[in-house]
């Protein structure tokens, strides 16, 4: 019975828009995952049904009669046994088909999607957001973190991380690609409308991607333990009309750039200035001591040994902590290793000029 | 054969047993006889699945309501790690080969000890040993790295406890490593003329199996938690990138174990099953062949699908294919072993006692485990399901509710022949109906509120997921309460049971051909087999 219940109600709407099993569906894919499951679901449903059924019937039809009780030997059927080891196989592989080909939709971003850095940190969420040349005017990436201190004051109120922590705030019909990393342990960021989640790690970048067609709001859970307040890592995704997002963004940029503040790319633009970087990388396409630094980003490069090497933000981050590790065919591995010497935020920051760099 | 007292006939009240052979305590801590051994095991375990459980309770009660309103953060992160820990390294592991797997395995081979017998009493006390570390944690306050020790958090961490908690998971790999060595050797060189390796009890097969996996798969995570210790200590970076290391690399290592295990968990619930199901039905197994190799193909594939755990760990998309199919192999062996049990039931003679009850219980509960786990190896859908409570009722419907609910269904079983003792089987299915309610009740609502998106570990929750942890905990106090009362029950027998025959249940295999309790070296003659153990055709005719 505890299973039959379940399976009326799979496809109830309820009031907010979930259904049963699922919260409500509010990205291009998230209908797609639904599809997957509820294939699965039904799938299951039926052979829980089947099984059970016969394990109950026989149990009360063979119920022992008496205690002298005789039984058929029937040590098998190759026929039965054949079919219930292949006719499953088929369901099995259409239900990795079926997961293969959604995971591939939500692994892959658009071309044109925007841009946003997430990191993860004991115990919230911070996120970057890029420069911009709005109507011929330069203005600054700028940062969305920390908790609304009024807010925090509703001690014990189990909805109050999740309403007062700052939401990152997106546009709606366009495709976002969240490049994400941590500064201290695990994290993992997990939209459950969405149906979007992946692991958040120090040391290397994981991307995620989606599109909210529709404005609204959404959580935004940790789904990697990682400590004391684990449970209280709360955040919202805010999606926004387009034009509405547009204002907000540009109004954030030049509130940045009034305060001065520095962070992402501007940060790195300063440290490369300030740590001596010009020495040795042109940003001209030229050659000096190390290669040029200009247009690097996404292509691809030939390594001492052979390799070749993609340059994203991973290589990127350890090419400046440990320049060793890879170094570019043609140059000689002279640059002194800045493992311990930068921050996480500085080597973001870093990256992030590089990135930015035509 | 040369022993003539079959079903009924005689109980050996008159004579010694393995039990009152030897007095004392010494007696039974350095004893050597596999059967001992195996009853300390079944008191140690059910006393750390005590501790677990009342964890386990301390939790749902903390969950009753959305606010973390009982406990502070930091003590609720440390009741769900001891509960998982304990469960895990202490308890699920050992708990049926080493209990019902040590007393049975040489009955059943109709042979008078394991191989090495004072290795066996080796692994008992590193069990013993191992444990300890863990004890100290838990008396001085305890651990807060979740049972999976993931780095960089546990790597980071200043607190002590992590290592003597993580070295004592190091020791018990050691018991481990041994017992499936025992047993390995045991039924390769000690099985009783006449028992051919297609005459091995099913249990047998499933034990088998399991050691192959405990000996090929303990080694890697006990190097994995010695190089945790060793960064910990000497602070050399393997998996922290602080130092330089790698922390999705410790995934990689702790799953290549923690995958298999789970086999070495329910492997041997499966052997339960195959013994319980065709005894209680009269009934020859259907599919003797296609059983055993499953279990074999199991413990084999188990070793090659441990990416499914790190879908979204930012490990490759290329990986997370390949891991996600060759998950799916791994259903087919589960479905037929599944098929076969039910289909034993066919025109059988099939008894309503609380091992059957329990058996069939166990098949509907992890008919649930197991066909929930295919939302898992799909790739889209565990990218949402993933670490949310849809995964922990998944794990707790195919660890805990198919291993406990094989372990009392065998410990029912074999009850009479470990004790000499009947139980009240009235009082016995009372309880399973309250403890099958109590079950479901625990842990189907997880599956709702997890694929809704509730996280796991979460010390408070938000109020829309409030309804489906109130019926959890509820379940959970009717699960526990029903436990209690197997517990009292079965004690109870112990000194007021009626004496229990040699063959309650009319069984054919060999452990049921010696008197209850068995004598100290298990048989009064020499062993010698004629028939399988589901021939109760030839069984009936040798007794008439």
């Amino acid at each position: 019975m505890s299973m039959l219940l379940p399976l009326l109600a799979a496809g109830v709407a309820r009031a907010d828009g979930g259904q049963f099993w699922m919260p409500k569906a509010a990205s291009t894919y998230a209908q797609q995952v639904d599809d997957v499951f509820y294939f699965i679901y039904f799938t299951d449903a039926a052979f829980f049904v089947v099984l059970m059924a016969a394990m109950i019937i026989m149990a009360v039809k063979y119920k022992r009669r008496s205690e002298d009780d005789t039984t058929p030997v029937i040590k098998g059927n190759h026929t039965l046994e054949l079919v219930w080891s292949v006719f499953p196989t088929f369901l099995l592989v259409a239900m990795f088909w079926l997961g293969f080909r959604g995971w591939i939709n939500m692994s892959v971003p658009p071309a044109d999607s925007m841009e946003i850095r997430v990191i993860g940190q004991k115990w919230n969420w911070t996120y970057q957001y890029p420069a911009a040349s709005v109507n011929g005017q330069e203005l600054p990436g700028f940062e969305v973190a920390g908790a609304d201190e009024a807010c925090m004051q509703r001690i014990g109120d189990p909805t109050r991380d999740i309403e007062c922590n700052a939401p990152i705030v997106v546009p709606a019909g366009k495709p976002v690609k969240l490049v994400m990393n941590s500064r201290d342990v695990l994290h993992s960021f997990f939209i459950p409308d969405f149906r979007a989640k992946k692991d958040v790690v120090p040391g290397r970048y994981t991307q995620l991607w989606f599109e909210a067609p529709e404005p609204g709001e959404h959580n935004v859970f940790c789904t990697e333990y990682c400590g004391d307040r684990h449970g209280y890592m709360y955040s919202k995704v805010k999606v926004l009309p387009q034009a509405e997002f547009d204002a907000w963004i540009t109004e954030q940029r030049e509130k940045a750039k009034a305060s001065g503040a520095l962070t992402g790319a501007a940060l790195g633009e300063q440290l490369f200035a300030s740590k001596g970087c010009a020495g040795c990388h042109k940003l001209d396409g030229s050659r000096l001591v190390g290669p040029p630094l200009n247009a690097k980003f996404g292509t691809q490069e030939n390594l001492e040994g052979g390799a070749t090497v993609t340059i994203d933000e991973g290589y990127l981050r350890e090419s400046i902590l440990v320049p060793g590790a890879k170094v570019v065919a043609g140059y000689p591995p002279s640059m002194p290793p800045y493992q311990g010497q930068l921050n996480d935020a500085q080597v973001e920051g870093l990256v992030e000029y590089i990135k930015s760099l035509k | 054969m040369s022993t003539s007292t079959l079903d009924g006939v005689g109980h050996g009240a008159s004579g010694t047993n393995y039990l009152n052979a030897k007095k004392g305590l010494m007696s039974w801590l350095f004893t050597i006889d596999h059967k001992r051994i195996g009853v300390m095991y079944l008191a140690t375990v059910l006393t750390f699945f005590l501790a677990g459980g009342l964890f386990a309770l301390a939790i749902r009660t903390e969950l009753a309501t959305p606010a973390g309103d009982i406990f502070s953060a930091a003590v609720y992160n440390k009741l769900f790690t001891l509960h998982g820990a304990i469960m895990v390294f202490l308890v699920l592991v050992p708990a049926i080969p080493a209990t019902l797997g040590n007393f049975l395995l040489p009955l059943q081979l109709g042979t008078i000890d394991v191989a090495f017998p004072k290795l066996n009493l080796l692994s008992f006390h590193i069990y013993v040993f191992g444990s300890l570390f863990l004890l100290y944690t838990l008396v001085t306050g305890g651990v807060d790295t979740g049972w999976t020790f993931y780095t960089p958090y546990s790597s980071s961490s200043a607190d002590g406890n992590v290592v003597a908690a993580l070295t004592g998971a190091f020791i018990l790999g050691f018991s481990s490593i041994l017992t499936g060595l025992n047993f390995i050797v045991t039924v390769h060189k000690m099985r009783a003329p006449g028992v051919t390796w297609l005459r091995m009890p099913l249990f047998v097969w499933a034990i088998y199996a399991t050691s192959v996996i405990q000996v090929l798969a303990t080694p890697v995570i006990a190097i994995t938690l010695f190089l945790l210790i060793f960064e910990k200590i000497v602070g050399i970076g393997i998996f922290d990138p602080a130092l330089g290391g790698d922390p999705v690399l410790f995934q990689h290592f702790f799953w290549f174990y923690s995958h298999p295990v789970v086999y070495v968990m329910v492997l041997p619930a499966f052997g339960v099953m195959s013994e319980t199901i065709t005894v209680h039905s009269r009934k020859h197994i259907f599919g003797y062949t296609a059983i055993a190799a499953s279990s074999v193909a199991i413990a084999a594939v188990g070793f090659i699908i441990w990416g499914h755990h790190m879908f979204v760990s930012g490990q490759s998309e290329l990986s997370g294919t390949v891991f996600s199919l060759l998950t799916f192999a791994v259903a087919i062996p589960t479905a037929i072993k599944l098929c076969s049990w039910i289909a034993t039931l066919y025109k059988g003679s099939i008894q309503w006692n609380t091992p059957m009850l329990y058996s069939l219980g166990f098949l509907w509960i992890f008919a649930i485990g197991g066909l929930t786990g295919l939302f898992l190896a799909t790739l889209a859908t565990d990218v949402h399901l993933h670490d949310t409570y849809f995964v922990v009722a998944h794990f707790h419907y195919v660890m805990m509710g198919g291993v406990l609910f094989a372990l009392v269904a065998g410990m029912h079983h074999w009850w009479p022949k470990i004790t000499g003792k009947m139980y009240n089987d009235t009082i016995g299915r009372v309880t399973f109906v309250l403890s099958f309610i109590g079950y479901n009740l625990t842990f189907f609502p997880q599956f709702v509120a997890g694929s809704q998106g509730m996280p796991r570990r979460y010390h408070q929750y938000l109020p829309e997921f409030e309804m489906w942890n109130q019926l959890s905990t509820l379940g959970s106090y009717l699960f526990g309460l029903s436990l209690f009362i197997i517990l009292g029950y079965l004690l109870q027998s112990l000194f007021s049971g009626k004496a229990a025959p040699r063959n309650p249940w009319g069984a054919a295999s060999l452990e049921w051909r010696t008197q209850s309790p068995p004598v100290e070296h298990n048989f009064e003659g020499d062993v010698v087999c004629t028939y399988g153990p589901y021939d109760y055709e030839a069984h009936r005719a040798l007794k008439s």
